[in-house]
């Protein structure tokens, strides 16, 4: 069931790199309980938008609003409650996965640390590899790992910075399965995807994103065909 | 300022597990630093009354050089995976990712140095008649400044196409005035002169350490955002 009440907000979140004019007034609003698909071309700012919400970049103007208060620079509080992942894993290589998941354990000072990890990596079917430097691990054991990272710490927000890149079918029909499950215990969810299918699977709403600027949104909820998100995108992306 | 010490000493305690672990960083600097007391010993004649004036400066020369190698390591290997970006994003001060990486680097300038002093000495035939705990206090106050300066400048270079070339030539013009001091409070107490004349030179890395360390201290953040 879902809540209702804004979770995060953003108000007119402006951000220049040198003298380029990268996100322009961005107001968004993610609700409690819901997953916002932020689509775009490249280089339409999405990693930008991304970092400046979790705390990576500091906006040039506008304001962060988390469960109605406002975000101050470098918000420890801020960071404790985002989930961030991002194109890279942020994992050590020369660590077991359950050496990797302790560290950001203990900097994201986690309850029951030991057993919640042995959860995680049984969750994301890692479990039998919790002691193997993950040097060897391949793209789509690294993303499992980087998702269990992520949820490590029981965020409230999760922000997903194309989470289904390099995974086989069964990891994304088990990312997906974590995301709808988090979703139903209120978690809010971020994603930026190119990945139609999945959008149209696990989003509530879309915005598109282009040159910096969120130009639209739509409320999908399962009831878009992918015909129609696929026209509307492109529609809003060529701006028509 | 508590939970900033601690979430340092986690991020050091990762660092060194890694070092244990691997025993890259640390090799190096071992054969490195051995490899250089090698050299020096065949350059110089031991039964020369010269070496006893070389060997203060032989001390820094090596802890600095080796010590570079261990500091440009240490912020590359954030860069695998963008590891330093999940630091980032995690609640912690970033300053406490600079503490961390001032002790991991610390510790393992000193795990150096006990190896490659005594060699020095042995290989010098350098026999030690000043007092031991003078010696212990300028050799560490003499490293905590070099790593202090030497960790915030690898953050900044370790962004850089050539991060091994920039380190130096940021790094060394910098530590002059501390080697400065330190060689001289080295000397002093090696030739056991007057321990009140090593106190002014000690007084002065003192200075610079805690200088360097409040403004490193305060201006990481700053590093952090750029990379």
């Amino acid at each position: 069931m879902k809540e209702l009440g804004n979770m995060l907000e953003l108000r007119n979140m402006t951000k220049t790199l040198g003298d380029k004019l990268v996100l322009r007034n961005i107001t968004l609003t993610l609700e409690k309980g819901e997953i916002l698909a932020v689509i775009g071309p490249n280089g339409a700012g999405k990693s930008t938008f991304f970092k400046c919400t979790v705390g990576l970049l500091q906006p040039t103007s506008g304001e962060i609003y988390l469960n109605g208060k406002l975000v101050k620079k470098n918000s420890a509080e801020m960071k404790q409650r985002i989930g961030f992942l991002g194109h890279e894993s942020f994992l050590y290589n020369n660590l077991s996965p359950l050496e990797n998941l302790k560290f950001y354990g203990k900097l994201y000072k986690v309850k029951d640390l030991e057993t919640k990890a042995n959860e995680l990596l049984k969750e994301v079917g890692l479990y039998l590899f919790r002691d193997i430097p993950i040097r060897s691990f391949s793209r789509g054991m690294m993303q499992r790992l980087a998702i269990a990272r992520v949820l490590l710490p029981d965020p409230e927000i999760l922000m997903l910075d194309e989470p289904h890149t390099g995974l086989d079918q069964e990891a994304v029909a088990l990312l997906n399965t974590i995301i709808l499950k988090k979703r139903e215990s209120g978690t809010s969810i971020l994603i930026i995807s190119h990945d139609f299918e999945q959008v149209q699977a696990l989003a509530d709403r879309a915005a598109v994103l282009r040159k910096g600027k969120i130009v639209s949104a739509k409320r999908l909820g399962g009831e878009v065909s992918m015909a129609e998100l696929k026209q509307w995108y492109e529609a809003e992306v060529k701006g028509t | 300022m508590m939970s900033i010490l601690k979430d340092a000493w986690i991020i050091a305690s990762k660092d060194l597990s890694n070092e244990i672990k691997t025993k890259q960083t640390i090799g190096m600097m071992v054969i490195f630093s051995s490899l250089v007391v090698l050299i020096f010993s065949f350059a110089f004649d031991p039964t020369n009354n010269m070496v006893k004036a070389v060997i203060p400066g032989l001390v820094w020369l090596i802890t600095v050089f080796s010590g570079i190698l261990g500091l440009n390591r240490s912020f590359l290997s954030e860069h695998e995976n963008d590891a330093l970006t999940g630091l980032r994003s995690a609640p912690i001060d970033p300053s406490s990712i600079y503490l961390g990486k001032v002790l991991a680097n610390f510790l393992l300038v000193t795990a150096v140095q006990l190896v490659s002093i005594p060699v020095l000495f042995l290989l010098f035939d350098y026999r030690f008649f000043g007092k031991i705990s003078w010696f212990f206090l300028v050799v560490v106050i003499g490293t905590l400044g070099f790593i202090i300066v030497g960790t915030f400048l690898a953050a900044l270079s370790a962004n850089a196409k050539n991060s091994e070339m920039l380190l130096p030539v940021l790094l060394l013009p910098l530590l002059s005035p501390l080697m400065i001091a330190a060689v001289q409070a080295t000397r002093i107490v090696l030739e056991n002169e007057t321990i009140g004349d090593a106190v002014s030179w000690l007084r002065l890395m003192s200075a610079y350490d805690l200088l360097f360390l409040a403004a490193c201290f305060f201006l990481f953040e700053f590093i952090m955002e750029g990379s």
